[in-house]
């Protein structure tokens, strides 16, 4: 918990439940240092947005949190990430079951080229569910979440990649609610889509948040503004240099009164 | 061209300098004057081009000519046999004119299917460890010595074959070790990298989004490739076994090795058998007359079944998902 921690540095806020804390987190692709010295608590059942220019290491970030990073050869993490109090690189802990509580939507959309019945009851196949009246439901119930039923209701046997992109990003949403995860990774999620659909989204994620706490990394400071209650602001100062965190508070803070100058040169446009 | 229309075009010209000016979009000292394509350009262009079409043509003349020279020999067959009576005739026996080549077919049929049963698991096996499982490095390895196998010399193929793999195989039958089990275990090596480096560039070509999407929604990597890839790749795994099966039924030289020779439904499969390539070889040297003509029969169903796989490859094709969503 935030406020029974003794090092009270300014990444951290003292209010709401810690869903997931990172502790002095230094990330390597081979030798070099992409990320360095993060603290960082993420608050359960709201919005967190990561902003900051490209290459400032907030999609690394955000990929430590389901150990996307594993999969890339060379890639290293150091310090503590840890969710409801258990590290999740302790020895021992399997991603595969980590990622099932941790679900992930990516920039590009990418459903599964099959049917969007099967793209939605992929997980819940995966980990064990095999009557059809359960998956009916289950896929139901996921795509009505999603705000996706009423218009693929009827077509649910067509391959998922007919869908618009708006709409298939949608479909990767329900694909990842129908695992029931504690908390959805979003890493630019609007960013390859239409703008009504992008509304669509941000309207979705304000539905979710109640149940689920999401992260999402966004290069739109409006997005982050609308969607978010908290703020991260991530910066990159030299080329070669480990990105680091610069501000860390309520998304209403950073937008109109932030403490660090770098920050506040970011969000008034003057670079990045 | 008259000094009218060249005084007609300067003018036109002019008023266009005017139009541009006048909107600004020619800078002071700009003429807007295009420089004509120079004679010398054009030829080399237009002879470039002809050049093309000439190779191309060639290719396509070659194998008409091909076509229509197997044709014209081997078609009389048809009518001194009959349709069914060369295609399905039981008896081999160029001896007594009788020219039958339901034996032939039956080899050819049963060494390109033991070859595809025993090469397809090992060729798609190699395709999922270098696409999913082998790290860059391993892969810039076992990537060109598969790719190499593809260029060994067929003959080379059938030595090894007839030296290493046949006196193995003759002490395990009880036999000579001529037949179509030699000739499985050497085509199911051949036809590997045909349907290894196709099957490989079929899963390759799958976005990476589709692979993190499935580790991302919890699976394992044997599951992500069994649920996911290997669908995603399928129709373009089932065109490179549909090559593979091409490869397998026109191999000639190293089947001959190993194969016995014998045109006759043999009682088991380590028995001498015949296929069709292997018997036009055997008799070309000697055959005159029908037994020629039958020969050139055979050729002519050796074109038919090729052809008949690729075009199910670009039947197959048209069922393959774009995988890039658009």
């Amino acid at each position: 918990m935030a406020d029974q921690m003794s090092d009270k540095s300014p990444e951290q806020i003292s209010e709401g439940t810690d869903k997931i804390v990172v502790k002095d987190l230094n990330f390597y692709y081979g030798d070099f240092n992409a990320l360095t010295g993060i603290n960082v608590s993420i608050k359960e059942r709201a919005v967190t947005a990561f902003i900051g220019p490209s290459g400032c290491g907030k999609s690394t970030f955000i990929r430590c949190f389901n150990r996307m990073n594993d999969l890339i050869p060379g890639a290293r993490v150091e310090g503590l990430v840890s969710m409801d109090g258990q590290n999740i690189y302790a020895p021992g802990v399997d991603p595969v079951d980590l990622r099932r509580r941790v679900g992930m939507i990516f920039q590009q959309p990418n459903p599964f080229p099959m049917s969007i019945y099967d793209n939605v009851a992929y997980g819940p196949r995966l980990h064990g569910v095999r009557k059809k009246s359960e998956l009916d439901d289950i896929v139901r119930t996921s795509l009505e979440r999603a705000n996706l039923w009423k218009e693929v209701n009827g077509i649910l046997d067509r391959n998922g990649l007919a869908l618009s992109g708006g709409q298939q990003q949608r479909l990767c949403i329900a694909r990842v609610l129908a695992v029931e995860p504690e908390v959805m990774l979003m890493d630019e999620p609007c960013s390859a889509i239409d703008p009504t659909s992008v509304q669509k989204i941000e309207d979705l994620m304000a539905e979710l948040k109640d149940r689920i706490t999401i992260i999402i990394v966004t290069h739109n400071m409006q997005q982050a503004a609308r969607v978010s209650e908290f703020t991260a602001f991530f910066l990159q100062e030299q080329a070669g240099e480990p990105a680091v965190l610069v501000e860390y508070d309520r998304t209403a803070n950073i937008f109109t009164s932030p403490q660090d100058r770098r920050t506040e040169d970011y969000i008034t446009g003057r670079f990045g | 061209m008259t000094t009218e229309s060249q005084d007609m075009q300067e003018q036109a010209a002019e008023e266009d300098r005017a139009r541009l000016s006048e909107y600004g979009a020619l800078r002071k000292g700009q003429t807007g004057e295009l420089r004509l394509m120079s004679r010398s350009t054009y030829f080399r262009e237009a002879a470039l081009k002809n050049l093309f079409l000439l190779c191309a043509f060639v290719a396509v003349m070659g194998v008409l000519l091909i076509i229509a020279f197997v044709g014209v020999r081997g078609y009389p067959i048809f009518g001194l046999e009959g349709f069914f009576g060369f295609l399905a005739g039981r008896e081999w026996n160029p001896t007594d004119e009788i020219f039958g080549i339901l034996p032939l077919v039956y080899g050819s049929f049963v060494v390109m299917a033991g070859a595809l049963v025993i090469g397809t698991p090992l060729a798609v096996g190699t395709a999922i460890f270098l696409s999913e499982i082998a790290s860059p490095r391993i892969r810039s390895v076992v990537r060109p010595a598969v790719e190499l196998l593809a260029g060994i010399p067929s003959v080379i193929y059938g030595f090894f074959g007839l030296m290493i793999l046949r006196p193995i195989i003759g002490r395990l039958t009880d036999g000579l070790g001529f037949g179509a089990v030699t000739a499985w275990l050497i085509l199911a090596i051949m036809i590997v990298p045909t349907i290894a480096t196709l099957a490989e560039d079929a899963l390759r070509s799958i976005p990476n989004g589709i692979r993190e999407a499935s580790y991302a929604m919890g699976a394992t990597t044997w599951q992500t490739i069994r649920k996911v890839l290997v669908p995603a790749a399928g129709i373009g795994i089932i065109d490179a076994i549909i090559l593979g099966m091409g490869r397998a039924i026109g191999e000639t030289m190293a089947v001959l090795m190993v194969v016995g020779n014998a045109p006759i439904f043999p009682a088991s499969v380590s028995d001498p058998i015949a296929t069709l390539t292997t018997q036009i070889v055997m008799d070309m040297p000697y055959a005159a007359g029908d037994h020629r003509t039958a020969l050139f029969g055979m050729a002519i169903v050796l074109f038919v079944i090729s052809m008949f796989l690729v075009a199910m490859v670009r039947f197959l094709s048209r069922f393959q998902t774009r995988l890039d969503g658009r």
